[in-house]
């Protein structure tokens, strides 16, 4: 299906793009002029050209210690929840239930955890993991173990990483969900007369066919804990010492805790670069798979080609060649 | 669709790991601040209603609640009602830089909310909107649009161009079929997209609160509260994270059976 060229399409963009542009483009504009300026308070500024941008990628001075310490942090944190939470999403979906009235209460409560506000979220576990008035603090404690996320450096990490795991995992999983329904019976039928194995049915059919689900699983888990905030702000406060202050969290004691503008400016800028060129990557990489995808589906014949046309995904970010 | 061995037993303890931290949650809000404190039991022994009392009678409390829904709704409208016209525009049509506006739009759904918090406290002040539900749902704009137009646009890819085509041939003018015949095609992807736009607003709370004071003051705001110098007020304070999980709970029954779909198509 081709889309024609028709300029005044701009006009139905027009909207969008203003909107976007007033909360997006106009305070990045003060964050750019900020990044390059001092402040002693009293609305005075200062010209301070690239300086901060020096001292945030030199780990010797205070600043830039800060920075990279909670910039390895954070990425050593998205590493894990991701190790964690692909292969549980991946089994938590192929455990669906088939039919029936369990498939709709199960999505009910895998979606539970994502609507709830995120610092309730923090104020659940935080409850949940004290040793005096919380389930799993006390049971941990009652067997033996020597838990309090409060003092403990490791048991602050293994909380915040517990709770990102039971918060997002839902999300994981019913992207798989999704991606499983749309395979269509036919295939396993194939698999069956071919005698596969359940691992040769899982290898061959079904993870292919949730590559590109998984690819934007992977995507927004991998940002949104890299721009966790909310979370380990209300569990741990970023504490014990600064165990747990993720990038976020120390980009708002610079900016609102010690109203350092420029400071706070120039991580900003730099942070954002960081996952804009995440995206980027991501971006490019879905959109090739899509293309190969396409060629792959040509060379097939049409019959085995496409299943039934509204759970078949199409590719992500240019839907209309996706669509056959 | 083929499943694996233990299936049943796997779902079930998940499941179990998902609702047991809700269920203490729950099982404290009805609990006295002395039997919390003082004893470790599973349910409450003597339940009380008392905090629940106390939020839906104290002002300061459900106002909270109020202001929270009050930016929610604006936002889910505004986010999609100016992302239904684009997405039928990045759809149907191309035009100069479509696919650079649309990468520039999707990134703004990474941007992290602590980049913007100073920027945003900056700007709605000095166009006098801070403290007001305007200003919370404008800036959630900034992730909720790029994401509105995401879902929508693949909802608008599948109704067929010949549609378009049947009804301009038969007079209809533009925003007339956008109306009459578009909107209703799509009626369950903008359920779908409404559900997110409502999702992401209900759940964030950095913008939020560092747009807001006294007046628009969300409720996760005012959760903050139960700390005083006479320690923690908990059973108010699960009382009132119970209640935030309420309305999300009643908008997820109601699109149960999209939410798969909004998800298989990839698209959140």
């Amino acid at each position: 299906m081709d889309k024609t060229v028709n300029q005044k399409a701009w006009f139905l963009v027009l909207p969008v793009f203003l909107v976007v542009a007033f909360s997006a483009v106009l305070p990045l504009m003060t964050v750019v002029n900020y990044s390059m300026q001092d402040t002693f308070g009293n609305n005075q500024f200062f010209w301070n050209g690239v300086g901060w941008f020096k001292e945030l990628l030199d780990p010797s001075t205070d600043l830039g210690g800060r920075f990279l310490a909670s910039l390895g942090r954070n990425l050593f944190f998205s590493m894990v929840i991701l190790a964690i939470e692909v292969p549980l999403g991946i089994v938590v979906a192929l455990s669906m239930p088939r039919q029936g009235w369990t498939v709709a209460a199960c999505l009910v409560i895998l979606a539970l955890p994502l609507l709830i506000p995120w610092n309730v979220v923090g104020t659940i576990w935080q409850i949940f993991g004290r040793p005096d008035i919380g389930l799993l603090g006390y049971v941990l404690n009652a067997i033996g173990l020597d838990y309090n996320y409060v003092s403990n450096d490791i048991d602050a990490w293994v909380t915040v990483i517990v709770m990102d795991v039971w918060h997002w995992t839902s999300l994981v999983a019913l992207l798989c969900y999704a991606g499983l329904k749309s395979i269509p019976d036919a295939y396993y039928q194939a698999a069956q007369i071919d005698g596969a194995s359940r691992w040769a049915v899982f290898k061959a059919i079904q993870l292919p066919k949730m590559n590109r689900v998984l690819l934007i699983a992977v995507l927004l888990r991998f940002m949104d804990s890299f721009m966790i905030y909310t979370e380990p702000f209300v569990v741990t406060g970023g504490g014990p010492g600064n165990s747990t202050t993720f990038v976020s969290i120390e980009l708002v004691k610079i900016a609102l805790g010690q109203f350092d503008l420029g400071k706070a400016a120039a991580l900003s800028l730099v942070y954002n670069l960081i996952i804009l060129i995440v995206c980027w990557i991501f971006y490019t990489v879905m959109t090739n798979a899509g293309v190969e995808r396409r060629t792959q589906a040509e060379t097939e014949p049409a019959a085995a080609r496409k299943p039934v046309g509204a759970l078949q995904p199409v590719p992500a970010l240019q839907p209309k060649e996706g669509v056959a | 669709m083929h499943s694996i061995p233990g299936r049943r037993v796997i779902m079930a303890l998940f499941l179990i790991f998902l609702l047991l931290p809700i269920y203490w949650l729950v099982n404290m809000s009805f609990k006295t601040n002395s039997e919390i404190v003082s004893t470790m039991t599973l349910w409450p022994h003597a339940p009380t209603l008392q905090h629940y009392r106390r939020i839906f009678t104290d002002e300061s409390w459900y106002s909270g609640y109020i202001n929270s829904l009050e930016y929610v709704v604006l936002n889910t409208i505004i986010s999609i009602s100016v992302a239904l016209p684009a997405a039928y525009a990045f759809s149907r049509y191309r035009f100069l830089g479509d696919k650079h506006l649309f990468f520039w739009l999707l990134s703004n759904r990474m941007a992290p909310a602590a980049v913007y918090a100073l920027p945003f406290f900056n700007l709605y002040s000095a166009i006098g909107l801070f403290d007001t539900p305007w200003a919370v749902a404008l800036a959630h704009c900034i992730f909720n649009v790029p994401l509105a137009v995401w879902i929508l646009e693949g909802f608008v890819s599948g109704v067929p161009r010949e549609i378009d085509e049947t009804a301009f041939l038969d007079g209809y003018s533009f925003p007339r079929f956008f109306i009459k015949i578009l909107v209703p095609l799509i009626a369950s992807g903008i359920g779908v997209a409404a559900f997110f736009c409502f999702m992401f607003s209900w759940v964030e709370l950095l913008l939020a609160r560092t747009l807001t004071s006294v007046q628009a003051k969300p409720i996760a705001a005012i959760m903050t509260r139960t700390v005083s110098a006479a320690g923690m007020d908990w059973g108010l304070l699960a009382a009132a994270g119970v209640l935030t999980i309420i309305p999300g709970a009643l908008v997820i029954w109601f699109v149960r059976n999209y939410i798969a779909r909004g998800f298989a198509l990839g698209r959140v």
